[in-house]
C-alpha cells in the first residue's frame, strides 16, 4: 500500500513537471480505482482551479470533435496549453466502447502543448463519465490553462457538463427539427454560447433565427448568449467563436459569476461524495447482520412499510457510522 | 478492481483501407474493451503519442500496404524510446509468413493474418497483457 502511494507521489511530481505519461497514468488511476482517486485528488487539489473549463455539447454528428480540433488549434496559436477530454458512449451490453473523437484531431497528437484523452461513459448517463471531473483536476494541475470537455452526443436532457464547466458551448446543426425543439427544456437551457455548425448547409439561417428567437423569449437573463455561425471543416467562424469563449470568461470574472458557479459545483461535489460514502456505509451496515433481509420479509408481508424500516435501520446505524469514518 | 482493457487501433502509413481495422475495433468493443481508433494515415510518432496520452494496454497496428517491415518496428522502437514497456503490441494485415519472425524479434508480440477469427485475437489479448 505504501509503495503504491509512493509511486503515485512520484507520478504527481512528474505530472506537475509536465510529463505526459505520468499525467496519463494518473488519469487511468482515477478512472478505475476510487481509493487511488481519493489519494491522488487529495494531493493535487492545491494545484487545481486555474484552467478555463469549456464544455462542448450537442447532438451526435453535430461536429463537436471537428469543432474542438479547430478551437484547440486557435487557442494554441495564441500561446495556450490545451487539454481535451473526449467522451464517447460505453455499450450497456458488453461494457466496451469505440472512442473515435481523436480521428478529428489527428494533427494535434504531437503538439507539445496539447493533451487529448478519450473516455467511455461507463454506464453514466449525464453525457459524461463519472470520472471526468477527477481527470479534469489532473489536467488542470498539469498546467493546461484551457480544458475542453467534449460530451457524448446528447439528446435532450444530458446536462451534467454544467456541473464541471465554466463555459458551455452548445453545438447545433441545421435540419434537426422545427422551432418547437428550441423552446423545450433541457440542453437548450444550458448554453452560454450557441454555435450553428455546418453553416454552409441549407437551413442554417433558419436554425440560427429560431435559436435567436428562443433566446429573445427569455425575459430574465443576466447575459444573452450569442449565436455564432461556423463551418468547422472549413475553419470558418472559429475566430469569432474563440473570441466569444474568451468574452464569456471575462463576463464570468467581472460579474463574479465564475466564483458563484464554481462554489455551486463544489457544493454539489461534496454532497455527491457524502452520498456515495453514506451509501457504502449503509450497505455494509445492513449487510453486516443480514438486517435488511428480515425486514424485507416484514415489508413483503405487510407487517411494516418501507419508510418505517428506513427509519429503524438509520437509527441503528449511528455507531456504525462513527466507526466507519 | 476490474477495469476495461484499453486498446489503440492504428493504421500507420499511406494505406487507405480500414474496413479490417473497423471490424477488429467492433469485435474488441463487443468483447468489453475500450477501443480508441485514431483513423487513417498515421505516422509512427502520432501513434505513439496517442498511446501515451490514452495510457492504453494494447497497441494494435493494421497495415495492408506492404510497409509493415518498416512501420511496425518503428512504432515498437519509439515506444521503447519513451520508456513505455508495459504495452502489448500486436499487428495485422496482409503480412507474408516469412516476415512474421522478424517482426516478432522487433517487438511485435503477435501477427494476425487474414482469416484469423476475432475470438482468437481477443483471447490472445486477454492472456498476454503486460500489466494487470
Amino acid at each position: 500500500m505504501d509503495g503504491d502511494l509512493m509511486s503515485y507521489s512520484q507520478l504527481i511530481e512528474k505530472m506537475l513537471a509536465g510529463d505526459k505519461r505520468s499525467c496519463a497514468k494518473l488519469i487511468t488511476a482515477v478512472e478505475n480505482d476510487p481509493e487511488k482517486a481519493e489519494k491522488i485528488i487529495r494531493e493535487i487539489h492545491q494545484y487545481t482551479g486555474k484552467a478555463h473549463i469549456i464544455g462542448i455539447t450537442g447532438p451526435p454528428g453535430a461536429g463537436k470533435s471537428t469543432l474542438t480540433d479547430k478551437i484547440v488549434k486557435k487557442l494554441i496559436s495564441q500561446g495556450n496549453k490545451v487539454a481535451v477530454i473526449a467522451v464517447d458512449p460505453t455499450s450497456p451490453y458488453s461494457g466496451g466502447s469505440i472512442l473515435g473523437d481523436r480521428i478529428r484531431m489527428q494533427d494535434l497528437a504531437l503538439n507539445p502543448d496539447v493533451f487529448i484523452r478519450s473516455m467511455g461513459t461507463r454506464g453514466y448517463l449525464g453525457g459524461l463519465s463519472k470520472y471526468t471531473k477527477n481527470a479534469l483536476k489532473i489536467l488542470d494541475a498539469a498546467g493546461y490553462n484551457h480544458i475542453i470537455i467534449e460530451t457524448v452526443g446528447v439528446g435532450q436532457s444530458e446536462v451534467d457538463v454544467v456541473k464541471i464547466a465554466d463555459t458551455i458551448v452548445m453545438v447545433m446543426v441545421p435540419g434537426l427539427g422545427d422551432d418547437i425543439q428550441s423552446i423545450k427544456a433541457g440542453i437548450m437551457e444550458i448554453g452560454d454560447i450557441f454555435v450553428i455548425n455546418k453553416s454552409d448547409l441549407f437551413g442554417a439561417d433558419r436554425t440560427a433565427l429560431e435559436v435567436n428567437m428562443m433566446l429573445d423569449l427569455t425575459m430574465e437573463m443576466d447575459r444573452r448568449p450569442p449565436v455564432v455561425k461556423v463551418t468547422a471543416v472549413k475553419n470558418e467562424g472559429i475566430d469569432d467563436l474563440v473570441n466569444e469563449i474568451k468574452e464569456h470568461l471575462n463576463y464570468l470574472k467581472e460579474s463574479r459569476k465564475l466564483e458563484e458557479r464554481r462554489k455551486a459545483n463544489i457544493k454539489l461535489e461534496v454532497l455527491e461524495l457524502m452520498e456515495e460514502q453514506l451509501r457504502k456505509i449503509a450497505i455494509s451496515h445492513t449487510d453486516s447482520e443480514n438486517k435488511l433481509e428480515d425486514e424485507v420479509i416484514e415489508i413483503l408481508n405487510k407487517n411494516k412499510n418501507a419508510y418505517e424500516v428506513r427509519d429503524k435501520l438509520l437509527k441503528g446505524m449511528g455507531t456504525h457510522l462513527r466507526e466507519s469514518l | 478492481m476490474k477495469r476495461p482493457i484499453r486498446v489503440l487501433i492504428a493504421k500507420p502509413g499511406l494505406d487507405g483501407h480500414d474496413r479490417g481495422a473497423k471490424v477488429i475495433a467492433r469485435a474488441l468493443r463487443d468483447a468489453g474493451m475500450e477501443v480508441i481508433y485514431t483513423g487513417l494515415r498515421q505516422t509512427p510518432e502520432q501513434i505513439v503519442a496517442a498511446a501515451v496520452q490514452e495510457d492504453v494496454d494494447v497497441v494494435g497496428l493494421s497495415l495492408l500496404s506492404g510497409a509493415h517491415n518498416y512501420l511496425f518496428p518503428k512504432v515498437a522502437d519509439l515506444l521503447k524510446e519513451q520508456g513505455v514497456d508495459d504495452v502489448l503490441i500486436i499487428g495485422g494485415g496482409v503480412i507474408p509468413n516469412e516476415d512474421i519472425q522478424g517482426l516478432k524479434e522487433a517487438g511485435i508480440s503477435e501477427i494476425f493474418t487474414p482469416g484469423t477469427p476475432t475470438a482468437k485475437m481477443i483471447e490472445y489479448i486477454k492472456n498476454n497483457l503486460k500489466r494487470i
